[in-house]
Formats: structure tokens, sequence, C-alpha cells
């Protein structure tokens, strides 16, 4: 059994959550490719090609896939698959945007979002915003799988795979690329942080949330979060948002801040190691979920959290 | 402009998920089912389209079993002008709705399918992206900001990291993403009259689409419980705790 790896990464970085799909693959099979399809990205495919246990790098480069655009990605793929018996790739909303193309060409079954591998046709992956988790054995002779990338460890490095350069595909047809916004910032990676600083729909206002939160975040070296309401109200960016409908993190700390714990929010973080949180309203649900809640407002909370960690030699 | 909105019956999306005791699934026996959030959404912005005169007809369609009808007068009731149920008492996994909703668009030939990018009982983020693949059609997800032209789409998405634009050559599938509006309530006097609006009723079992799953649940089960945690006092016992206690700073 052959397992294609598709990597995630922004043609200048190959991102962690590449290492974690890799350790799923390996569980079904020790003959793991990975394919970097991008443009511009041999420093990418390289970085690849040092991940312990993989066979090759399959390279393809071309504008449209540079661009992320779905049925580029889905074009350069399928024909692959005549030599895979399973294509995984990490949930990131670049993954779900073409995985499930693939398993519609290949007229077989996405499996989404799998948490754990248990024979190389059995998954389990959470349904209901995370309030069940469903084990399912598929069926078809190629599997198509999309990864929760935090509910695995990343692979080590030392491998030294040879990278290939491949054919691009057809490119993406109807689809045309216009512009992007991507922000940039040197803080790390919401889904690979070690620690993630949330605010909720309590900050009020975007500037009070980036008076509190980021110092916050910036002192913990963490990630910034936000809810729904937070980023819904214009106080947080899009792709702040954690939950079932956002980002899915698992970090070491992760600290909700006048965040209330809504179900759909807490499919997206209940998986952290240790949660914190602080909430003015003791009945707040997050509490139930946190493993240590500060009952008080954040406006005092927060200022006197800083100086407890200054104190603390943080 | 013709669009056509698939619309999914699924559990309220304020109701907990309880798991059967004998692990075979979700218990929605008597428990609030209502149109998935993302649907609403795709709803909303197919009747805003045709209120700001881009659209001319709105058709929901649902796959599901005879209660489905309610959603679709939902949907009627936001602005809709007719539907259609294709009824089963299956499942259907996302390949399968996808192939359904291919064999109605054979018939409808509407000029954009605007739908949910997510159901929040599957939860797959699946099916748009299936549908666009089976028809060649090409596809524009997680859309924040839809704005239709003869012969074209220009579609803003969330991406990780930020936003992406793409033009999208009708016909095409757009998926609705959170963002995209705020579904309005449907009044009193627009429910009366969605239950005149038509609404047919096909077999799925008519359309000729294989709908076995390829996916068998072995069982569903709850996810671990966290165990409970404490109420600290202040910022400086909090911070000694996760220093000694969790190990996390
Ligand atoms: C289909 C669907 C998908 C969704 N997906 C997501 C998702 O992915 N992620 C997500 O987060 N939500 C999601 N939601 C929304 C979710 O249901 C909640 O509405 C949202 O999480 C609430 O955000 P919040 O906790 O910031 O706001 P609120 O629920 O309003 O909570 C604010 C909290 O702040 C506290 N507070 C107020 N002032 C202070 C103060 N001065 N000091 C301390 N505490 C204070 C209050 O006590 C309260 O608990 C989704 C909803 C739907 C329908
Ligand atoms: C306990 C349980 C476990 C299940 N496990 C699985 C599983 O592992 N794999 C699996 O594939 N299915 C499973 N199903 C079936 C599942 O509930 C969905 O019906 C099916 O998978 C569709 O996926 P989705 O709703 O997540 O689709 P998504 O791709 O998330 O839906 C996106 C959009 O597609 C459209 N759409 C989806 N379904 C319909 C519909 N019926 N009618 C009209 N439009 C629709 C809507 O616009 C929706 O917003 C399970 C069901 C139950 C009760």
């Amino acid at each position: 059994m052959a397992v294609l790896v598709v990597a995630d990464h922004d043609n200048a970085s190959l991102k962690d959550n590449t290492h974690k799909t890799v350790t799923a693959a390996l569980a079904l099979s020790n003959d793991v490719d990975i394919l970097v399809a991008g443009s511009g990205a041999k420093g990418v495919a390289d970085a690849a090609a040092k991940i312990a246990g993989v066979r090759k790098v399959l390279l393809a480069e071309s504008d449209s896939l540079g661009q992320g655009l779905a049925e580029a990605v889905e074009a350069l793929i399928v024909p692959l698959m005549a030599n895979y018996d399973a294509v995984l790739t990490p949930a990131t909303s670049q993954g779900k945007n073409f995985s499930p193309r693939i398993a519609a060409k290949l007229d077989v079954a996405q499996i989404s979002e799998i948490v754990e591998v248990i024979d190389a046709s059995t998954f389990v992956r959470p349904i209901y915003a995370g309030n069940a988790l469903e084990t399912v054995k598929s069926s078809d002779g190629k599997k198509v799988i999309t990864v929760r990338a935090t509910a695995f460890k990343a692979a080590g490095e030392g491998g030294s795979a040879a990278v290939d350069s491949i054919d691009a595909g057809p490119g993406a047809g109807k689809t045309t690329f216009v512009s992007q916004q991507l922000v940039k910032s040197a803080r790390p990676e919401l889904t690979a942080a070690k620690i993630v600083v949330s605010g909720g729909r309590a900050m009020g206002s975007a500037e009070e949330f980036q008076r509190v939160i980021d110092p916050l975040a910036d002192k913990l070296g963490a990630a910034v979060g936000a809810s729904r309401a937070a980023v819904d109200a214009g106080y947080a960016p899009n792709d702040y948002q954690v939950g079932q409908t956002g980002k899915v993190v698992a970090p070491e700390l992760y600290v909700a801040i006048g965040i209330s714990g809504a179900i759909q929010h807490l499919a997206g973080m209940k998986d952290s190691k240790i949660i914190v949180a602080i909430n003015k309203d003791g009945d707040a649900p997050i509490f139930q979920v946190a493993d240590y809640g500060l009952v008080a407002d954040y406006k005092s909370a927060v200022p006197e959290l800083m100086d407890a960690l200054t104190a603390a030699g943080v | 402009m013709k669009v056509l909105v698939p619309v999914k019956r699924v559990i309220d999306y304020n109701v907990k998920a309880r798991v059967k005791a004998d692990q075979s699934g979700i218990d929605l026996a008597n428990v609030k089912m209502s149109m998935n959030p993302f649907c609403e959404i795709a709803v909303e912005e197919a009747v805003r389209q045709k209120e700001k005169g881009a659209a001319t007809e709105v058709v929901a369609v649902s796959i599901g079993p005879a209660q489905a009808q309610e959603t679709l007068r939902t949907a009627l009731a936001m602005g809709a002008d007719r539907a259609i149920l294709i009824q089963t008492d299956a499942d259907p996994e996302p390949l399968a709705v996808a192939k359904l909703l291919q064999a109605v668009i054979a018939q409808e030939n509407p000029d954009v399918v605007i739908m949910g990018k997510q159901a929040i009982d599957g939860d797959n983020n699946a099916t748009g992206q299936m549908l666009s693949a089976l028809l060649g059609w090409p596809q524009a997800t997680f859309a924040n900001a839809i704005e239709l032209s003869a012969g074209n789409a220009s579609v803003c998405r969330d991406v990780d990291g930020g936003i992406q634009n793409v033009d999208v050559a009708l016909p095409a599938i757009i998926t609705a993403d959170l963002r995209l509006n705020e579904p309005r309530y449907a009044s009193l006097p627009n429910i009366m009259k969605a239950k005149k609006k038509p609404l047919d009723i096909t077999e799925a079992a008519s359309l000729g689409v294989d709908l076995a799953p390829r996916l068998s649940v072995v069982k569903v089960t709850e996810p671990p419980k966290r165990g409970g945690g404490i109420k600290v006092e202040t910022a400086a016992d909090l911070v000694n705790k996760l220093k000694t206690e969790a190990g996390v700073l």
C-alpha cells in the first residue's frame, strides 16, 4: 500500500500540519510520499524531504497551484492516484477546498477530519461539533482522507528523500484568481502554537481586543484566537476564529478571556492540555471545561495576570 | 438568473447531540430539528440576490425524509419561490447527496448553486466541492461576499490567514461561510404564504443514483470527558498553578 500526503505550505515554508499528517500516513503504510503543489516552492519540497520516514517528494509547480485553486490541485492529484491507495491532506481550509473533489472524481467517500487510524480502512472522526466520535470503516478501494492535524504528533526530522519534479497538470479552467490579502503576523500560527490566548465578545471593540489580548499573547509567546462573536463583530480577523466552523486548536495552554463557552467554540479547543478561563460570570459554561477558572472582570484580571507573569519571570 | 439552494434538515444547533446507549449513532428521537445554519445563510443570500435584481428565481431542494418538507417550507417563507424534496429515509453520504443534486440540476438547469459550506451534523464540509467536481462547474467555497453578473460570479472567500478573491464562470457552485450574511426570520404573513408555494416531491430511488453507503459506522461514542477543574482566587494564584502544578509556563 502506498500513501500520498499533500503538504501544507504557503510556497515559502512548510507547515507543521504536514509533519502531523505524515504520522497519520505512517500508521497506514511505510510507503509514504509527499506532494508539494505550489509555485516557487522548491524550498518547501527540500524541507519535506527531511521529514523522517518519507520515501520521496513530488514537486509540481504552476501559477494556479501556487494560488491554491482547488480545481488545479484536484486535476494534478487524480491521475497520480493510479500509483497510490490513499491520499491524506491536512484539514485546513485549503485542504477542505480540494480534497472532496478528488473523492468525487475517484467515486469514493471522503473520510473527513480523522483523529485516529484504527487500521488501513477504519478511522475515528468527530461529528456533531465534536459531541460524538464516530468510528467508520471504508469499503472503497482508494481512500481520500482529511486529517485533523492537532490529533497527531509531528513526524520528526532526519529523512533524506529525493525530490522529483513532476508535471503541474492542466490548471484551474473556469476559476480565475483575482487577489488575496493574507495577514502577516510575527506570532506563532494558531493551529501550531503551544499557547493560545483567545478573546470573546466581552472585548467590545477591535481596539480593546488589541489592547487586552495582544500584549498578553506576546508576553506568553502565544498565538491569538477569538470566538465567532468577536470575529462577527469585527474585533478580530476571521482567521482567528476557533471552533466548529473555524480552526481547531489543541495547544499546551489555552486561555479564554470573556468567552462564554458555546458548544461550537468548545469544539475547537476542548482538546487543549490545560484550559484557563477568565470570565466575570461564574456560571459561564466555559468553566465546565476549564482546568483553572478565574471569576473576574478581565479589565482588572488581565493587567494583574500580566504583573503576576512578570513577577514569576515569564 | 436561476439559483438552486440545497438545504439540509439537521439537529437544531442549540441542542446538544447525545450518543445512543448502544453506540449505533446519535439519538434524534424527539429532538428539535431545524435548517442547517449554513443552508439558512445560503437561502438568505439567494433571496437577497433576487431582491437586488441579480437573480430571478430561487429554488430550494432538500434530500431527506418526509419531515424535510418543514425545512423547505422555512426556505419558502424566507423567500424561495418553489421547493423540491428528494425523498429518502436513508441518510445519504455527501457523495450520494452530490449525485442526487447533479440529477436535480440536470432537470432544473440553474445558473448558480448556493449552498452551505458544512452541515453541523456530519461536519463533512464536502458536498459542494464534490458536486462541482462531478459537474465540471467551477467552485468558490467559504464565500463571505458574492457579486453575480452575466456569466460570472465574483466571490470573496475566507481562507487560512486571510481572504482570497476569485472569479468563477457561471454556472458555478458557491458555498456559504458564516460571515456572508445574517439570515432573516420569516414573518408570519410569509410563513402563511409559503404554505401555498409549490413543493414537489420526487422519490430518490427514481433518480437512478446509487445511494449505497461507502462508509459503515462501526460505533459512535462520546468523546472523553474533561475532568472538572478548579477556581482560583487571584491572577497570582493562577500563574503559580500554571507554573508548578500544570507545568505549562
Ligand atoms: C453554525 C454555527 C457555527 C458556529 N461556529 C462557531 C465557532 O466556530 N466558534 C465560535 O467561537 N463560535 C461559533 N458559533 C457561535 C457560538 O454559538 C457563540 O455564539 C459564540 O461562541 C459566542 O462567543 P462569545 O463567547 O465571545 O460571546 P458570548 O457568548 O456573548 O460570551 C461573552 C462572555 O464574556 C463574559 N464577559 C462579559 N464581560 C466581561 C468582562 N468584563 N470580564 C470578563 N468576562 C466578561 C460574559 O460573562 C460571557 O460569558 C457558531 C454558531 C453557529 C450557529
Ligand atoms: C450518527 C451519524 C453518523 C454519520 N456518519 C457519516 C459519515 O461518517 N460519513 C458520511 O459521509 N455521512 C455520515 N452520516 C450522514 C451525514 O449525517 C450526512 O447526511 C451526510 O454525510 C452529508 O454530509 P454533511 O451533511 O456533513 O455534508 P456537508 O458537505 O457538510 O454539507 C454541506 C452542504 O451540502 C448540502 N447538503 C448536504 N446534505 C444535504 C441534503 N440531505 N439535502 C440537501 N442539501 C444537502 C447543504 O447545502 C449543506 O450545507 C452520518 C449520519 C449520522 C446520523
